[in-house]
């Protein structure tokens, strides 16, 4: 066995940091799936009949489809009749501000990191906390309201702000999308909602943070972004859930949509739980993210640095259907040990003059499997629509896997669609380089990895690109010694 | 500061090095020459701890440490330096990020605070000067699509900034023009001190005309045939290797 291969042996032996869980006081809907528990969680959720109706919908569509198997990733078939669909954290009445909220819940997000309290007054970045299926908190809610924002939980928009929310749910990813776009919009508990009224430029970054806790459930969030005309904001996302033993299901559904002029940065750091060293348990994490670029001149950026999940099916795309809009698409993918990725873009070229650009760096280390899946579509009436594509993979040892599937299809020959792609190996040579200058084995992977991926780091938010940092480095320790 | 006794290592079950003495003191340069072939970049990796080679036999002390017993990063922090023959592209980390890291790292070993990056930066100015390295080569990428000479450069550079007590330069001067190489010399000689000591591996005479050794050893086949002077090194560059390559054939069959 070469140097590389015992290096990478040892590198893979760091446990996941996030692995614990809280005993806190939970209100559950029964295990299973069918209309008395829709029915069951929108009545907890004092949910208007509209959305009970759209649900109900939602749940009679996926009824009749079936689980897709196109994607590069293999695991047995998930029981959704063994899932809970529900779970919040019980308090004995709903919290007016921080202050009241339990302190045990504050704790959860300190432990991650996250202090609310904190940030409230500090970082000047508002967050809304979900832990399990509700929305525990949001901050700085008084100072964004003075400018017309609304970024507050789900339940709470479909309560105060029911007008926008029925105008744009689904008006992105339809409820008939696919199948975990369908159970979303079926199941969904919470999530969070954010509005940028015309022409203002949203003066701090928002952030979700979400976290499952509760074994045996579910987590469908739903995000919805509405940025009007000319109006800007940089959204973030960070994920944690316990170590547990079963896999856990996330099938969360975001929808963006820009107005002319707009932009919208969207920003993810996915840290699931990606099950233990042996591949036992971890997050099956099947996203749906799309955005609409449906206004001339408008923008939307998706970043995303995947380091967890057991299993990973997601592809955040961009609709480009206003003339000279402009899709983008950066992503990192670390799979280590038995984790599957299979996550990429679509990029739809509706309007004249569209761009979109799309930057993907796989890392694949120990047993796992890392695809990029993208799609280029160009369709007739974009005149002079641009792509350029670029997809690196970097393998760690000779046991994992990379593997690039674009699609590209093209229906007006003005388009210019350019589409680069490497493979390359963290090297022996690298790493003894590094170690001949004084630099530890595992400080000398970070420092390669965080080099490959710059291009995408550079693009999130300085703490979100510093966090990052970490994490990937995080995630492949033991993975070379 | 470096004594290496009756070496042997061995590649892929391959031996390259048979039974290396050298006796190495502070403020000395060593010239080691010879064949392609002759094991003059495998004594060097073995220093340095490059791990395919496997050490069957003898051992090396530096400055009275086991030095086959540490790891890479550990003989680098203790002050050991290879200039790469292939100095290796490392994309996307800037030369000033990787020096930084390295240089805290070896602080750190040696018990200092690390440097801030104004401290760095300052310091960095000061060594530039040394091999005339431009700053915008170090804002790119280490190494990547640096040319030959600028690739050359950067290790002086950097031992300029690492500040080794063992230098060890691997044929570095292959691939270089003349300009390039007084440069590089300069730098080197710069870098020499009482209590630091050089080793340098090379195949030409050339090199040795810009840093001059107190000692050339001739290696071949693995074991070191020939010491002397500075004159040995010219000796064979006016009658190349061949009549020691006899010389030693001759002792063998007697």
């Amino acid at each position: 066995m070469s140097k590389d291969n015992q290096i990478l042996e040892e590198f893979t032996s760091k446990e996941y940091e996030h692995g614990w869980s809280v005993n806190y006081e939970a209100d559950e809907a029964p295990a299973g799936l069918n209309e008395d528990i829709i029915r069951w969680i929108s009545v907890k959720k004092e949910e208007p009949q509209w959305l009970l109706e759209w649900r109900l919908k939602a749940f009679k569509t996926w009824q009749s489809m079936i689980e897709p198997e196109w994607a590069n990733v293999h695991y047995p078939k998930i029981n959704l009749q063994a899932l809970k669909y529900y779970s919040a954290p019980k308090q004995s009445k709903k919290p007016k501000s921080l202050n009241e909220l339990d302190p045990e819940l504050l704790a959860i997000y300190e432990r991650l990191g996250i202090s609310l309290n904190e940030q409230k007054r500090l970082q000047g970045i508002a967050v809304d906390a979900v832990l399990d299926s509700v929305s525990v908190a949001t901050t700085f809610k008084d100072t964004l309201s003075k400018l017309g924002i609304v970024f507050c939980s789900f339940s709470e928009a479909v309560k105060e702000h029911p007008e926008l929310v029925k105008k744009y749910l689904g008006s992105v990813v339809p409820m008939t999308d696919n199948y975990y776009a369908a159970l979303n919009s079926a199941v969904f508990s919470d999530g969070s909602f954010c509005y940028i009224p015309k022409g203002v430029r949203c003066p701090m970054e928002l952030s979700t943070y979400f976290r499952i806790n509760a074994a045996n459930t579910g987590q469908f969030e739903r995000t919805l972004i509405v940025a009007e005309d000319e109006s800007y904001v940089s959204y973030l996302e960070g994920c944690t859930a316990p170590q547990r033993d079963e896999n856990q299901l996330h099938a969360a559904v975001v929808e963006i949509y820009a107005g002319a002029h707009a932009e919208v940065k969207y920003s993810t750091v996915q840290n699931w739980f990606p099950g233990d060293k042996n591949g036992k348990g971890g997050i099956y994490n099947f996203v749906t993210k799309r955005g609409i670029c449906a206004g001339d001149y408008s923008k939307i950026s998706w970043t995303q640095v995947e380091t967890g999940s057991a299993v990973t099916w997601k592809y955040p795309s961009c609709i480009l259907k206003g003339d000279n809009s402009i899709g983008e698409f950066y992503s990192v993918a670390v799979t280590n040990n038995y984790q599957q990725a299979d996550t990429g873009t679509k990029m739809i070229h509706i309007g004249k003059n569209t761009k979109s650009r799309i930057v993907s760096k796989g890392i694949s280390a120990g047993k796992s499997q890392n695809s990029y899946r993208g799609q280029v579509q160009v369709m007739k009436r974009a005149t002079n629509a641009r792509n350029f594509s670029q997809c690196d993979s970097l393998l760690m040892g000779d046991r994992c896997g990379a593997h690039t599937f674009p699609y590209i299809d093209i229906n007006n020959p003005t388009a210019k669609v350019e589409h680069e792609a490497t493979t390359s190996k963290i090297g022996e040579d690298q790493i003894f380089y590094c170690n001949q200058r004084g630099i530890a084995t595992e400080d000398a992977v970070a420092l390669i990895v965080n080099g490959y991926a710059k291009e995408v780091l550079n693009q999130l938010p300085m703490e979100f690109a510093v966090e990052a940092q970490k994490l990937l480095a995080l995630t492949l320790e033991g993975s070379v010694g | 500061m470096l004594s290496i006794k009756n070496l042997h290592a061995s590649i892929e079950g391959t031996p390259i090095l048979r039974g290396i003495n050298l006796e190495i003191k502070a403020g000395e340069v060593h010239a080691i020459m010879g064949p392609n072939g002759s094991g003059k970049s495998t004594l060097a990796s073995v220093l340095a701890g490059r791990e395919e080679y496997e050490v069957t036999e003898g051992e090396v002390l530096f400055q009275g440490k086991d030095l086959l017993e540490l790891a890479p990063e550990e003989r680098a922090r203790e002050g050991v330096f290879l200039a790469f023959q292939y100095p290796v592209e490392i994309p996307g980390v800037s030369s000033t990020n990787f020096l930084r890291t390295a240089v805290n790292q070896v602080r750190e070993h040696r018990g200092l605070e690390p440097l801030d990056a104004v401290k760095f930066l300052s310091l960095m100015k000061e060594k530039m000067k040394l091999v005339e390295i431009d700053q915008k080569l170090l804002s790119r990428a280490l190494n990547e699509g640096f040319s030959g000479g600028e690739k050359k450069r950067n290790e002086i550079f950097q031992m300029a900034m690492l500040e080794p007590k063992l230098s060890i330069l691997d044929e570095t001067d292959s691939g270089l023009d003349i300009d390039a190489l007084k440069v590089v010399s300069n730098g080197v000689n710069q870098l020499k001190s009482p209590e630091n000591a050089t080793i340098v591996v090379t195949h030409y005479q050339r090199l040795l005309d810009y840093i001059v050794p107190d000692f050339v050893h001739v290696l071949y086949k693995g074991q070191i045939v020939k010491s002397g002077t500075k004159d040995l090194a010219l000796e064979l560059e006016e009658k190349g290797y061949d009549w020691i390559k006899e010389e030693v054939e001759s002792k063998a069959t007697v």
